[in-house]
């Protein structure tokens, strides 16, 4: 019970002083995850779309992968991304092992399957007689997408939301191709395991609060966008 | 020329064929109404027709077959069962086809305002279409579709979804927009209502188990069915097995069991035995008998009455049965009762004759 007592009450007072290393992490989750969310927004809604709307050979296969990727555990795909971006690997010229651009990546994987089926449920839930109406007023193919786009954006906001929240909240990938360097690719999640491993709770507990208010921030503002819209 | 015309069209689906028009043509100003019952492949064809929907066959815009689908259905207009409107204002909605064809935002708003006036619309302009009730959601449609100014309207059943009072305003109020626009937009409308058929169209093109039946000027096919299937759609009830006694220049005599029958058509060439079709609305009843003026007219007993809509259906036992639609004020005037004997006429121009077995 101590244990818990002395983790609070030490969190708490890392939170108040503004540690750095807790500001530190807590910033590089938001860089990291916000930027593989925001590439997975931009090529995943086009994606989603053209999937959600065409009708090509080899779709049904293609879905399925893409539904398959939304459950892909992180690590299988931090062990890709650390053989891609090793030294000696394919993209090992980049240098981007152990760096953010590298977490970045392997987060992006992890978060676009999810923005690109998602997308492609939203685009099909449209009124099939809708998209006939925008082509019967004259739209191009890339019009009617856009509009497609615009008209599901409550979903989308969604498919963003749970993006977002697979990304922060993984850990595995993160740390196999970032190496948890303090005050650069240390990120939230990978420093509460740091310090749960070491034993340090109050530390472990303040950063695993301020991971749960940004989880809870982003979702809190993105709820209330949809639930505009809705109204 | 003709402004659009088909050959041989026809549109498969599932390797099936689910509509055919051997030949249809739309000539410029004129309303067409693709009349049939639901199911009939009357949308298929207008898809068809409208290049939304791969199709066989011939399709030509003033004479050219049409080749750059998206050039072709940047010429035309079309309105849906439903409104199948944005989450958008109602001028937005409105201008949306102006704004994918290009046109500059304030000359699309002003053209959108303008078919929302046309429409009787005007104040819901800034409205949120979420905010429409069904009828003036269904007018932001068809604004949207005139704003377009289109040389070719198709229209999809647009009254299917609207309550009656709302639906008997459109058409009034679309009837006198197409009028306005005559001559420069030639309309297409699928219905499977004979009524807004006859109030909105100029032809008829009956559309039956995927094909184009009969096609003509709208009185003449209501009153000059090519085959019984197409007499029971519009209307006609009354088709009575009947032989031909004698036939003159100016008048066919037909018997239907002890009773005879005069027609100005000639008889059919090919048959002994015919089909007598005649319209219950051209039948009149009285209650003066053996006054009536018209060449047939029949003491009959009321068998049943009934409530059809707008009006009341009388079914005769006049030695045959025979079937008369009077409107409500009408039967309350005569006062009619079932069991009573009325006299039923109609003019001998009325009946309209076809071989015995044609459409069977």
């Amino acid at each position: 019970m101590d244990l818990i007592v002395d983790g609070i009450s030490e969190a708490l007072r890392r939170l108040a002083a503004l540690d750095p290393d807790v500001r530190d992490a807590a910033f590089a989750s938001l860089v990291v995850s916000g930027g593989a969310t925001t590439l997975s927004l931009v090529t995943g809604i086009p994606l989603g779309a053209l999937l959600g709307l065409g009708r090509f050979r080899g779709r049904n296969l293609v879905l399925s992968l893409v539904n398959t990727g939304m459950g892909i555990p992180p690590v299988a795909v931090g062990l890709f991304v650390a053989i891609l971006v090793w030294r000696s690997g394919p993209f090992g010229n980049l240098d981007w092992y152990c760096t953010r651009a590298a977490m970045v990546a392997a987060q992006y994987l992890l978060a676009a399957p999810t923005v690109v089926g998602l997308t492609a449920i939203a685009i099909q839930s449209v009124d099939p007689m809708l998209r006939l109406q925008l082509l019967a007023l004259g739209a191009t193919r890339w019009q009617l997408l856009w509009i497609l786009v615009r008209e599901t954006r409550l979903l989308l906001l969604t498919a963003a939301m749970a993006a977002f929240g697979a990304v922060i909240s993984e850990v595995g990938a993160s740390l196999m191709v970032g190496c948890n360097i303090k005050g650069d690719t240390r990120i939230l999640t990978t420093a509460i395991v740091l310090d749960t491993g070491r034993g340090e709770f109050g530390g472990a507990i303040a950063l695993a609060i301020i991971l749960l208010v940004v989880v809870f921030a982003v979702n809190a503002l993105t709820t209330w966008a949809q639930q505009r819209r809705v109204a | 020329m003709s402004v659009l015309e088909a050959r041989d069209l026809s549109v498969d689906r599932g390797g099936r064929e689910v509509a055919r028009a051997d030949h249809l043509v739309l000539e410029a100003g004129e309303t067409l109404a693709l009349l049939g019952p639901n199911g009939a492949g009357k949308t298929s064809l207008l898809l068809a027709l409208a290049s939304l929907l791969p199709s066989r066959g011939e399709l030509l815009a003033h004479g050219e077959p049409i080749r750059d689908g998206l050039a072709f259905r940047r010429r035309i207009g079309v309105v849906f069962q439903r409104p199948l409107l944005l989450d958008r204002s109602a001028l937005d909605n409105a201008s949306l086809g102006l704004a994918l064809r290009g046109v500059p935002g304030k000359a699309a708003k002003e053209r959108a305002r303008t078919a929302l006036e046309r429409l009787g619309i005007a104040g819901l302009a800034q409205r949120s279409a979420g905010g429409l009730s069904g009828g003036e959601a269904q007018r932001v449609s068809i604004a949207r579709a005139l704003a377009l100014e289109p040389e070719l309207l198709f229209l999809d059943e647009p009254f299917s979804g609207l309550d009656a009072p709302a639906r008997d305003r459109l058409i009034t109020d679309l009837g006198r927009v197409l009028r306005e626009s005559a001559p420069r937009v030639a309309t297409i409308l699928v219905t499977h209502d004979r009524d807004e058929a006859l109030a909105l169209a100029d032809r008829v093109a009956v559309v039956m188990a995927g094909r184009v039946r009969q096609q003509g000027r709208a009185a003449d096919v209501f009153a000059r069915p090519a085959d019984e299937t197409v007499a029971e759609f519009v209307g006609v009830e009354n088709v009575l097995a009947a032989t031909v006694e004698r036939a003159t220049d100016e008048i066919t005599t037909v018997r239907v069991g002890a009773t005879l029958v005069a027609v100005t058509e000639p008889p059919p060439t090919t048959a002994d035995g015919v089909l007598l079709l005649i319209a219950p609305d051209d039948v009149v009843i009285s209650r003066q008998h053996g006054s009536s003026s018209e060449r047939n007219a029949f003491a009959g007993r009321i068998t049943a009455i009934e409530t059809i809509g707008r009006r009341v259906r009388i079914t005769l036992d006049c030695g045959f049965p025979l079937v008369a639609h009077v409107t409500h004020q009408a039967a309350r005037e005569l006062a009619l009762t079932p069991g009573e004997t009325v006299t039923a006429s109609f003019k001998a121009t009325v009946p309209h004759l076809l071989a015995r077995g044609r459409g069977n």
